[in-house]
């Protein structure tokens, strides 16, 4: 890849790395739009227990790893919460990253030889590409 | 209540159903993973995982919406098929499900392939339609890109959630006592809320994209290259 490509890819990590470690910290703890839904039909406490009523919410069984090290957006044995959080959101960010780019990276096309897909994508994105391949050659 | 993130818990929906939809979901990752190869070359590759990750991040997000004591956060959908194209754009949503249902305890194992398939194939799949759709009626300006952007993403969320309403309507494991279209309404209201906060990011980093690398937007490149051929260069998004 060009230079310019490494330096698009370092700075949205960066961000994403800032919005999962800190930003991540003050996002709404609210019930979500799926969740607020299902709850139709019963009351809930300050704390979103359901207090009263019957609702599609109440079916809900504990997830298969809810006991795991990282399970609900925090790492296990770590007591400082914001940390926590924070600490989860990096490793995940660096986890789906590694999975992502390694597992399309697996996927990509190799070789020049054109597709038919070839045809929707213009000439600088192929120029782009031949440099690249060069490039990681050297 | 735990913290969820808008993904289906165990116990939702009952296990045959859930079932049907992971070898459904299955069967359509596997054809994302076939189409997606003609457009992964060695620049996008990357770029695809930097998206996975950037939509893994921005889902942590809870943002409040209008409604008192109801939250949401990006879905995805719209911006992945923005950047880097349909098939890879569901492929990168999915990639984040996974993550999350394996590594985080986020949506049941059991229902991840419900949850694939409305976030990651049918809100992606909307959004896709309706880019390739406002893109070619809407002015090719920054303002066009930026509509389009938020229509879709507003728009992809909503019909997400109906693919939700569809799920329970065939295995919700409560009677709702045939008023599903009320529950079809509730969620249509959230999501469209939701949608809006959903418009507002993805209509934002795809014109800072659009800004700093516009050759890395795959909607700019794909579906108007005939006309325009996309240099990166000064205006060149116009």
């Amino acid at each position: 890849m060009k230079n310019r490509s490494w330096a698009f890819l370092a700075g949205g990590l960066l961000v994403a790395l800032l919005l999962a470690g800190v930003v991540s910290n003050y996002a709404s703890s609210h019930p979500d739009g799926l969740d607020s839904s299902l709850l139709k039909g019963c009351t809930v406490d300050a704390d979103d227990n359901i207090v009263e009523g019957s609702c599609p919410a109440q079916q809900a069984r504990d997830h298969e790893l809810a006991d795991g090290p990282l399970a609900d957006y925090g790492v296990r044995g770590v007591r400082n919460s914001f940390v926590s959080t924070g600490l989860s959101g990096v490793l995940g960010v660096l986890v789906t990253f590694a999975i992502g780019a390694g597992g399309f990276w697996l996927l990509r096309r190799r070789g020049s030889t054109p597709t038919d897909g070839d045809v929707a994508t213009p000439t600088p994105a192929e120029d782009d590409a031949a440099t690249s391949r060069a490039g990681t050659a050297s | 209540m735990q913290t969820l993130a808008m993904h289906i818990s165990n116990g939702i929906i009952d296990g045959p159903v859930a079932a049907i939809f992971a070898a459904l979901a299955l069967a359509a990752l596997t054809v994302c993973v076939l189409r997606g190869r003609r457009d992964l070359d060695d620049r996008l590759a990357p770029m695809a995982g930097l998206v996975a990750a950037f939509i893994f991040a921005v889902q942590m997000l809870n943002f409040p919406i209008f409604t008192a004591g109801v939250s949401g956060h990006l879905l995805g959908g719209a911006l992945a098929a923005m950047l880097v194209g349909p098939w890879v754009g569901a492929l990168c949503v999915a990639v984040v499900l996974v993550v999350q249902a394996l590594i985080f305890g986020d949506g049941g194992v059991a229902m991840l392939g419900l949850n694939i398939t409305n976030m990651a194939l049918l809100g992606t799949a909307a959004a896709y339609a309706l880019i390739a759709l406002l893109l070619r009626v809407l002015p090719r300006t920054r303002a066009g890109l930026a509509v389009t952007a938020f229509v879709a993403a507003m728009l992809s969320v909503v019909v997400a959630s109906q693919g939700f309403v569809l799920q329970y309507w065939l295995g919700g494991t409560t009677d709702l006592g045939g008023n599903l279209a009320g529950l079809a309404g509730t969620m249509a209201g959230v999501h469209l809320l939701i949608g809006i906060g959903e418009g507002l990011i993805t209509a934002t980093t795809v014109l800072t994209v659009a800004k700093v690398r516009p050759d890395l937007v795959y909607a700019l490149r794909s579906l108007r290259a005939p006309a325009a051929p996309l240099v990166p260069v000064a205006g060149g998004v116009r």
